[in-house]
């Protein structure tokens, strides 16, 4: 079972109100021994950082003299500068541009191969090395080239007579080419969706054939039913690493966000702000952003799961 | 739903009859794979352009985009190793150094922590594992700016201990969730043989629990060495020396350097930068498959 899985259960479990509250607790002192170390990331690491973060995005900071406090001015002037707005445009269009087509790749390719076909751990590898090289700085250097003005791209088009432009180095394209790098990685939701589909139980089909289904008929009233928890997983998932996404943009672009802004991610944004002008306090105001964006997506969606997930809850 | 992903029989098939419908079903089953073998050539070509090209001399990577030429040499790799202010096997070392740090961190920290979520019974135990969960998800940029204020106050800056210490502390939250799967998974009357036997919760994690996980301790090596060593965000902030660079720092360092059109060095050192990670995916895939798998994790 998934993660976001897990914590549905641990709300239901609470909703239905099944948390025994006069449970004993024979291993406190061994398992508070135990989780040391991954407490004091937690406090030390996580939640402590995200406090003084929270408190940074009320002051001016600038790492020279302590953070002076300036109320919301951090957030007023983000809310009234054409930049901000302008990366929060940019990472929503490479969110929603690029993770459904990449959803879609992911689920019809692990369809074809879960047909129990020949060399499929073959073709497997093949559609899952990209996803885990993708992030790297190499690949995003192969990019330029290959989205460049001589690059592959072009060679390709250039069979057909259609000579392309620099796909890179110009406004419109820019962001396109890290859509399809974003796409190309979908080998991963890939390996998880055919996961699911191993589990689900072969009985069930059996049954359909018995009552007469076609195999169209299978797919939507077996298949797609019972995936809906992994489709809503992956969904989930990938808008959240989607809006984090920072190394490709950074070095495709050479470290500006260029052409014209057009590929400044929020993060990147962030970074600048953070570690070029050394402004902490409205760094630390975007980042809080983030959060909150990221976790109405979120919030969102699982709202929206209530309408079309299924979930096969037997207690 | 079970972390099995293999339990499903292969369906019967009836004995082979030649008639219309196998002669179609055999039409059918050709068009895929040359579906497959196609869609697999477009994602795979890009990478090995980059390997052939690497291999070219310098004015034919452009002219000629095609990988098919018997004009080729190694003096990309010669001169992109020493293109630098250091030699590419410094930036190597690096790079194997934080990966090894991290690894070890990991499998010490999560593997604590997980023992103590899918065994053990203690107050608040159901708060700090959502907790736990929701972190997964959480966006480091919200914990960037005081933790960078945090590794600056310890003198910590251009040293690898921030990209290290972190991960003593199970900070990757999905290692532990992984592993929990993984212990949640084992047999009960193991650990009651224990029990009876008089182990105490220490020696049944280190003798019975450590063993029998080690293919998620696998996984999770290899999934720490695999980002690790592609992380490019955490040595931007902490390296900013180029004695102290890892590989993804110093494929930068070629970038910002590039005046003239040297691709042939940037193209090879690419080349042995992403070759660790293909090995690693090379012998380590079934962990990796079966890690995607239970959890999720990219």
């Amino acid at each position: 079972m998934s993660s976001l899985g897990e914590l549905r259960n641990l709300a239901v479990r609470r909703r239905k109100g099944k948390a025994r509250a006069k449970e004993k607790y024979p291993d406190n002192k061994a398992a508070y021994l135990f989780l040391l170390p991954w407490l004091l990331g937690l406090f030390g690491l996580t939640i402590g950082p995200m406090a003084a973060s929270l408190y940074l995005s009320f002051t001016e900071y600038n790492l020279l003299q302590p953070p002076q406090w300036i109320g919301l001015d951090n957030f007023t002037g983000m809310f009234g500068d054409e930049r901000f707005w302008n990366s929060f445009r940019v990472t929503v269009v490479y969110v929603l541009g690029g993770v459904p087509i990449l959803l879609a790749l992911a689920l019809g390719l692990a369809m074809v191969l879960d047909k129990g076909m020949r060399a499929l751990s073959f073709y497997r590898s093949v559609f899952y090395l990209p996803s885990l090289m993708g992030g790297s700085v190499a690949i995003a250097i192969l990019w330029r080239q290959v989205f460049g003005k001589e690059g592959l791209i072009n060679g390709v088009l250039g069979w057909f007579g259609v000579d392309g432009p620099g796909w890179i180095g110009h406004p419109d394209f820019a962001l396109g080419t890290l859509i399809v790098l974003n796409v190309w990685t979908f080998g991963s939701p890939m390996v998880i969706f055919l996961a699911g589909l191993r589990q689900i139980p072969n009985m069930f089909y059996e049954a359909a054939s018995i009552d007469g289904a076609g195999p169209i008929r299978k797919f939507t009233s077996v298949t797609l039913p019972l995936l809906t928890p992994i489709i809503f997983f992956n969904i989930v998932l990938q808008i959240i690493f989607a809006f984090q996404a920072f190394t490709q943009a950074y070095v495709v672009s050479g470290g500006t966000g260029g052409p014209a802004d057009s590929t400044m991610f929020f993060t990147l944004l962030l970074y600048k702000e953070a570690f070029n002008e050394l402004n902490m306090g409205y760094a630390s105001a975007m980042a809080w952003f983030l959060v909150l964006v990221v976790a109405a997506f979120t919030a969102f969606n699982f709202w929206l799961s209530k309408y079309w997930v299924f979930y096969d809850d037997k207690d | 739903m079970t972390t099995k992903t293999d339990t499903t029989a292969a369906p019967l098939e009836a004995p082979v009859r030649r008639h219309p419908r196998s002669r179609w079903r055999t039409a059918r089953s050709l068009g895929r794979h040359a579906m497959l073998i196609a869609g697999s050539t477009v994602m795979i070509y890009p990478l090995i352009w980059l390997l052939v090209s690497s291999f070219k001399p310098n004015s034919e990577i452009f002219r000629d985009l095609s990988i098919f030429t018997l004009d080729l040499t190694t003096e990309n790799y010669a001169n992109g190793w020493n293109d630098l202010q250091f030699p590419f096997g410094v930036f190597l070392l690096n790079s194997s150094i934080i990966a090894f740090g991290a690894i070890a961190g990991n499998l010490f920290s999560c593997s604590l922590a997980a023992y103590a979520f899918a065994r053990l019974r203690f107050r608040g135990r159901n708060v700090f594992f959502a907790i736990m969960l929701a972190s997964i998800m959480l966006p480091f940029q919200v914990m960037m700016v005081p933790q960078f204020l945090i590794f600056k106050e310890l003198g910590w800056l251009n040293t690898f201990l921030p990209l290290i210490a972190p991960k003593f502390l199970a900070t990757e939250a999905f290692f532990v969730f992984l592993m929990v799967q993984f212990i949640r998974g084992l047999p009960k009357e193991i650990f009651e043989a224990a029990r009876i036997d008089g182990a105490g919760h220490f020696r049944s994690y280190l003798q019975i629990v450590l063993p029998l996980i080690v293919p998620a301790l696998a996984t999770t090596a290899i999934f720490t060495f695999i980002w690790t060593w592609a992380d490019f965000f955490g040595p931007l902030v902490y390296l900013r020396l180029p004695e102290s660079w890892p590989v993804s720092l110093a494929l930068k360092g070629f970038l910002d350097a590039q005046s003239s059109s040297d691709y042939g060095s940037m193209f090879a050192m690419s080349v042995v930068s992403l070759l660790p990670m293909f090995l690693v995916f090379l012998f380590g895939q079934r962990f990796l498959v079966k890690g995607v798998a239970t959890t999720g994790i990219k």
